[in-house]
């Protein structure tokens, strides 16, 4: 008990005092996941978008692919990454192993299934509603699925916001392909491992600490951004619909 | 008088259900034809395939080289944004620009009584004005042949009525035509010129509406006697 009670006012003082360690973890762990759900998310929201109004021989077998691919392990998107940067793999000539481009990659590749998926299921529901008249008013299937996703950009937002909590709390991938290196790739997932196994748990604890707060910070954005589109839209006060014929 | 629409011998294919079986219709500039008969007759399938938004399996549906459709649907689905920008959307995707867009959806709006709520989110509105809505963006099209799935089926009788006179005030302003589907028969008797009864994807049917109404059917057409004597009472 004492241990922890240590630990927590030890930690807590790190972040109060601002300690430029803990912070710079902080600053390149928010950085590196920033930049890969806007990666996965320029490729996810076209792909996932034109895969939800599309039509064509095959597709249920790239949609049993896609759902597979949420499953994807972090370790094993880091080992294929790994293989790809690696300096005898294909792209070993571009020496990005163990930088934090390598890291934004393997994070982007794990969080690109995630939103392509939601995505897709998204603007094929909103298709189910809409398309037909969207059809009706001359609109092809690549223009419905701009419009479509246009149209369903607040759902999209918290898309957004779950694939950034996906990369941000993964550590697996970054582990393999970033290798921890202190004031270069730590990040906050690989640095409270390694500081657990080193035994320096108030520092572990306190980018914990930091890690939760972005998850819920992450949570009261989706609440905040769901009440907000409410109000916009009237949610929840329903078309009067009267009496059938 | 010009054709607007020819379906010769069109049937549509569900997997294993056929939904339509080799339906002929044809109609002319001006007609105004309503499609009856019960739930699962056919009715929103015929006129899917007439607005193209369906292939047939068989037969062949062809539309007038002169004819502009516009379709309201029986539950007309907002896009989020405002009623102003709905009509808009609708031209835009039409090849109007978007400038000349909104000069035409204000006219479109002010024609259904809805000018006063052009900034409104159109998500927000009523079941009937919804439904006004939808006729305001299919009149700003300036179509000259009109599909409607059930216009008024999902609105209280207060909307009901007012779809009905502004379609009605449509008809009389313009020579529009008319392919619409009811299970109202007193809007069908106010609207329509012409009547065609449903039957399990068949047409039993195709009569000018006085003769469907008043004319004694048992013999000639026993099953839309049959249907016209469930619905009347």
């Amino acid at each position: 008990m004492t241990t922890l009670t240590d630990t927590a006012t030890a930690a807590l003082q790190l972040l109060t005092e601002l300690d430029p360690l803990l912070w710079s973890i902080v600053g390149r762990s928010l950085w590196v996941s920033v930049l890969a759900t806007a990666l996965a998310c320029s490729l996810g929201v076209v792909l996932g978008a034109w895969l939800g109004v599309a039509r064509f021989a095959g597709r249920d077998v790239w949609l049993t692919v896609l759902n597979t691919l949420l499953a994807l392990p972090s370790v094993v998107v880091g080992l294929l990454i790994y293989l790809l940067l690696s300096r005898t793999g294909p792209l070993g000539h571009l020496g990005w192993l163990f930088s934090l481009k390598a890291m934004v990659l393997a994070q982007a590749v794990l969080v690109l299934p995630v939103v392509t998926a939601l995505t897709r299921q998204c603007v094929e529901d909103a298709e189910r509603n809409h398309g037909e008249q969207l059809q009706s008013l001359g609109a092809k299937s690549w223009l419905r699925s701009v419009l479509l996703a246009w149209d369903e950009r607040y759902a999209l937002l918290t898309v957004l916001i779950a694939a950034f909590g996906r990369a941000i709390s993964e550590v697996g991938a970054v582990m393999v392909v970033g290798g921890n290196i202190e004031g270069f790739t730590r990040v906050m997932t690989t640095a409270i491992a390694l500081e657990t196994s080193k035994g320096d748990l108030p520092l572990a604890l306190a980018l914990g600490l930091v890690l939760m707060s972005v998850v819920l910070l992450l949570n009261v954005c989706i609440s905040a951004l769901r009440r907000w589109r409410q109000r916009i839209d009237g949610a929840g006060i329903e078309p009067v619909q009267g009496v059938l014929a | 008088m010009s054709a607007v629409l020819n379906l010769q011998g069109v049937s549509v294919q569900f997997g294993p259900h056929l939904a339509l079986h080799g339906i002929h219709l044809q109609m002319h500039a001006g007609e105004r034809v309503a499609l009856v008969g019960a739930n699962g007759s056919g009715k929103s399938t015929l006129l899917r395939v007439a607005h193209g938004l369906l292939k047939v399996s068989g037969g062949q549906a062809s539309v007038g080289p002169e004819v502009n459709q516009a379709m309201v649907f029986q539950r007309p689905h907002m896009l989020r944004t405002t009623v102003l920008r709905f009509v808009v959307w609708g031209l835009w995707l039409q090849g109007t620009p978007w400038r000349a867009a909104h000069e035409r959806a204000m006219q479109a709006l002010e024609r259904v009584g809805l000018q006063d709520m052009a900034e409104r989110s159109a998500r927000t509105l009523s079941g009937g004005q919804q439904q006004r809505l939808a006729l305001a963006r299919a009149w700003s099209l300036q179509p000259n042949f009109v599909l409607l799935d059930e216009p008024t089926s999902s609105l209280d009788p207060h909307a009901k009525r007012e779809v009905e006179r502004l379609l009605a005030e449509w008809v009389a302003a313009s020579n529009v035509s008319l392919l619409f589907s009811s299970h109202n028969l007193g809007q069908v008797k106010r609207l329509a010129t012409r009547v065609v009864y449903l039957e399990a994807g068949r047409v039993l049917a195709d009569l000018p509406v006085d003769e469907f109404f008043n004319r004694p059917l048992a013999d000639s057409h026993p099953e839309a006697h049959l249907f016209l004597k469930g619905e009347l009472g």
